[in-house]
C-alpha cells in the first residue's frame, strides 16, 4: 500500500496541477480542459513520483519516456513539466501564443521534456512502441509510459501498435488509458462504442489493470504492481475517470472537451479545485 | 560519357544489398518491414541482422510510428514497403511523427511508378513523389539504376533527416559505373548540348539517353540531366538549362501533376524564363499490362521525347 503521506502530498500536488491547467487555458482563451483534468491525477503520479527523469538533462539517454498520445490535453503535460523545472512556470502563460514553446499540441523541437510531437490521434502509441523496442534491443532499463484516450482508441492504429508491443514482449511499456467516456462529438458509447477496453487490451496481449483514475492510492499501488509484474507482457491501466474532474460545471459535460472558461467560470473553477468540489 | 550498359537490375535489388551492407557497418541502421520484405528484398537483412530488424506485419501506419520512436532513441530506421503504401497509407504519420519533428527516418519504397505493371493500378505508385514533396523537411529521391540507387541509399543513411527513396520492381538498364559518386540534391549531367535539355529520373533515364542519341544523329545537341533528387531540386542545374537551351523536356514515370515536371516548371515560372514540356503519366490510373505498353499509353516513349524536343527548336 502506498504511504498515506505520499498519497496526501500527491493529492495536494494534483490540485496545483489542476489550477495551472485552468489558468493557462483561461489565459490562452482556447485549449482542452476536460481531458486535461481527467488525466491530471495519473499525470501527477507519473511526474511527481514514478518517472525516472532529470529536468536538468531532458535528453538523458536512460530516462523514462512519456508519450502523450492524446496530445490535445497538453496543458496537463506542460504543467507537470513546468512544475518539475523543465522551464519556468511563467512560460505556462504563453500557451498557444505566437512564438511560444507551448504549441497547441506538443512539439518536441520547441518544448524541453516532450519526448515526441503528438496531436494527431492514434499515433503516439506506435512511437512509444518504437521507444520501448529500442530499450529492449539496447539492453537498457528505461521504461516508456503512454497516455491514450478512449475516444482515441477508435483509431485502428492503436490496435496495430498494441499487437506489435505484444509480439516483441515489451514489458517496459505502460499504457495509461484515460477512460473518461466522452469524446469530441459526444458520449463514446454513442459516437463509437469502445466495448470492454480491459478485455480488448488483454486479448491483444497486454497485462491489464482496471482502476479508478482519480484514486491516488490506487494509482500508486497499480504502478507498484506493474513494477513487480513478471508476465513479460506490455502493461495497460484502464483508468476510469471523469472528464472535467474537479470542476462542478465541467464534469461529464461534452462541450468542455475543447473550450476555455470565461472570467466568471474560471473563478468558480479555481474555487472548486481549492475547496475540493 | 555515360552509356547504357547491356546489363539490367531491379533497383529494389540495390536496396536489399546496400541496406544489408549498411546494417553490418552500423548497428543503428534498422529495417522496419510491413510483411513485404520478400518483395522489397530485406529478407537477407532480417536473417543476418535480426536485432536490427522489425516486422510489424501489414500495418504501415504503425510501422511509421514505430520507426519514429526508434529514431528518437538514435536508430536510423528504414521503413520498407511499396510506394503506394509508403506515400499514401502512412502519409499523415510521416507528416506528424517524422517530418514535423524532423526525425532521422527513411521511407524506402519498391514498386514505384508503373513498374508493378501486371499488378494493376492498386499497386502502381504514381502519385508518391508528388505527395512526399509537399511535406516540409522531406527529401525525395529516385535513383535511375542499380549503381546510383546503391550510392543514393548510402547518402540517405548518412544524411540526418527524413528521406523518401523510390525503387523499381522490374529490372532496368544499368547506366552508371559502380564508382560513380552522388550528392543528394545535385543533378548529374549525362549529356551536354546547347540545343535542348531532357531532365528525367528513375528507370526511364535510358529512354532519355536514347532520345538524346537519336537527336544527336539528327544534329540536335541535347543536355540530359539525371534529376535523382526532386526535393531539394537542383535549382541551379535547372536554371542553367533553362537559360542555355531553347527548351526543356521533362520525363518521369509519375503522374504529370506535382512530380519532376512540375518541380522544373516551378523554377521556370519563378524565373520567368524558358519553355518546358512535360512527359509523364497523364493524370490517369494504370492497369494490368506490360510495362512498355503502359508507358506507350501515356506517351512516355523515345519517339515522344524526340518529338517534344524537336518541337521546341
Amino acid at each position: 500500500m502506498a504511504e498515506a503521506e505520499k498519497v496526501m502530498r500527491l493529492k495536494e500536488q494534483a490540485k496545483v496541477v489542476r489550477k495551472e491547467i485552468l489558468t493557462m487555458i483561461h489565459e490562452a482563451k482556447s485549449g482542452h480542459p476536460g481531458g486535461s483534468l481527467s488525466a491530471a491525477d495519473m499525470m501527477t503520479a507519473l511526474y511527481f513520483d514514478e518517472l525516472n527523469i532529470d529536468p536538468e538533462n531532458p535528453k538523458w539517454e536512460d530516462r523514462d519516456r512519456f508519450v502523450l498520445s492524446k496530445g490535445h490535453v497538453c496543458p496537463v503535460l506542460y504543467t507537470c513539466l513546468a512544475l518539475r523545472g523543465y522551464f519556468p512556470k511563467e512560460v505556462l502563460g504563453t500557451l498557444r501564443k505566437e512564438g511560444s514553446i507551448l504549441q497547441g499540441h506538443p512539439d518536441m523541437k520547441r518544448c524541453p521534456g516532450v519526448d515526441i510531437s503528438t496531436g494527431s490521434l492514434g499515433q503516439g502509441l506506435s512511437v512509444a512502441v518504437g521507444m520501448a523496442l529500442s530499450a529492449k534491443r539496447d539492453h537498457k532499463s528505461y521504461r516508456v509510459f503512454c497516455m491514450v484516450g478512449d475516444g482515441e482508441s477508435n483509431e485502428g492504429q492503436i490496435w496495430e501498435a498494441v499487437q506489435t508491443a505484444a509480439k516483441y514482449n515489451l514489458d517496459n511499456l505502460v499504457i495509461l488509458l484515460d477512460r473518461n467516456r466522452l469524446q469530441n462529438d459526444g458520449i463514446c458509447e454513442e459516437v463509437m462504442p469502445n466495448g470492454n477496453l480491459v478485455d480488448k487490451f488483454t486479448t491483444f496481449g497486454c497485462q491489464s489493470w482496471e482502476i479508478d483514475g482519480h484514486d491516488m492510492a490506487q494509482i500508486l499501488d497499480t504502478l507498484e504492481a506493474i513494477k513487480a509484474d513478471q508476465s513479460g507482457k506490455p502493461k495497460c491501466i484502464v483508468a476510469h475517470t471523469v472528464k472535467g474532474k474537479g470542476v462542478s460545471f465541467m464534469e461529464n459535460v461534452v462541450q468542455w472537451h475543447g473550450m476555455a472558461p470565461n472570467d466568471e467560470q474560471y473563478a468558480i473553477a479555481m474555487q472548486n479545485i481549492e475547496e475540493g468540489f | 560519357m555515360v552509356t547504357i550498359k547491356s546489363t539490367r537490375h531491379p533497383t529494389r535489388d540495390a536496396y536489399g544489398e546496400e541496406i544489408l551492407a549498411l546494417g553490418k557497418e552500423n548497428k543503428n541502421i534498422y529495417v522496419v518491414d510491413c510483411d513485404i520484405g520478400k518483395s522489397c528484398k530485406t529478407i537477407p537483412f532480417a536473417k543476418e541482422l535480426p536485432q536490427q530488424h522489425v516486422n510489424v506485419g501489414i500495418a504501415e501506419q504503425n510501422a511509421c510510428g514505430v520507426a519514429a520512436g526508434l529514431a528518437t532513441c538514435g536508430k536510423i530506421p528504414f521503413v520498407t514497403t511499396y510506394a503506394v503504401f509508403g506515400s499514401m497509407r502512412m502519409s499523415e504519420q510521416i507528416r506528424q511523427e517524422v517530418c514535423y519533428p524532423k526525425l532521422n527516418v527513411k521511407i524506402a519504397c519498391s514498386h514505384g511508378g508503373l513498374t508493378p505493371a501486371n499488378d494493376g493500378a492498386s499497386h502502381q505508385g504514381i502519385e508518391d513523389m508528388g505527395i512526399l514533396r509537399t511535406i516540409p523537411n522531406m527529401t525525395v529521391i529516385m535513383g535511375c539504376d542499380y549503381a546510383s540507387t546503391k550510392k543514393l541509399i548510402r547518402a540517405a543513411a548518412e544524411y540526418y533527416g527524413p528521406v523518401y527513396l523510390r525503387f523499381t520492381r522490374d529490372a532496368v538498364p544499368d547506366i552508371y559505373d559502380e564508382d560513380e559518386e552522388f550528392v543528394i540534391g545535385k543533378a548529374k549531367e549525362l549529356r551536354s548540348g546547347k540545343d535542348v535539355a531532357i531532365i528525367a529520373n528513375g528507370e526511364i533515364m535510358s529512354l532519355a539517353l536514347m532520345a538524346a542519341d537519336q537527336l544527336e544523329q539528327e544534329g540536335i545537341h541535347a543536355t540530359v540531366l539525371d534529376m535523382h533528387t526532386i526535393k531539394p531540386l537542383d535549382n541551379a542545374a535547372v536554371e542553367k538549362v533553362l537559360k542555355e537551351c531553347k527548351g526543356v523536356v521533362t520525363v518521369e514515370d509519375h503522374n504529370i501533376i506535382n512530380g519532376l515536371g512540375s518541380a522544373v516548371c516551378e523554377v521556370a515560372a519563378e524565373l520567368g524564363i524558358g519553355k518546358v514540356k512535360r512527359i509523364g503519366i497523364r493524370d490517369n490510373f494504370g492497369e494490368s499490362a506490360p510495362y512498355e505498353r503502359l508507358l506507350e499509353k501515356n506517351g512516355i516513349t523515345i519517339e515522344a521525347i524526340v518529338e517534344a524536343c524537336k518541337s521546341m527548336m
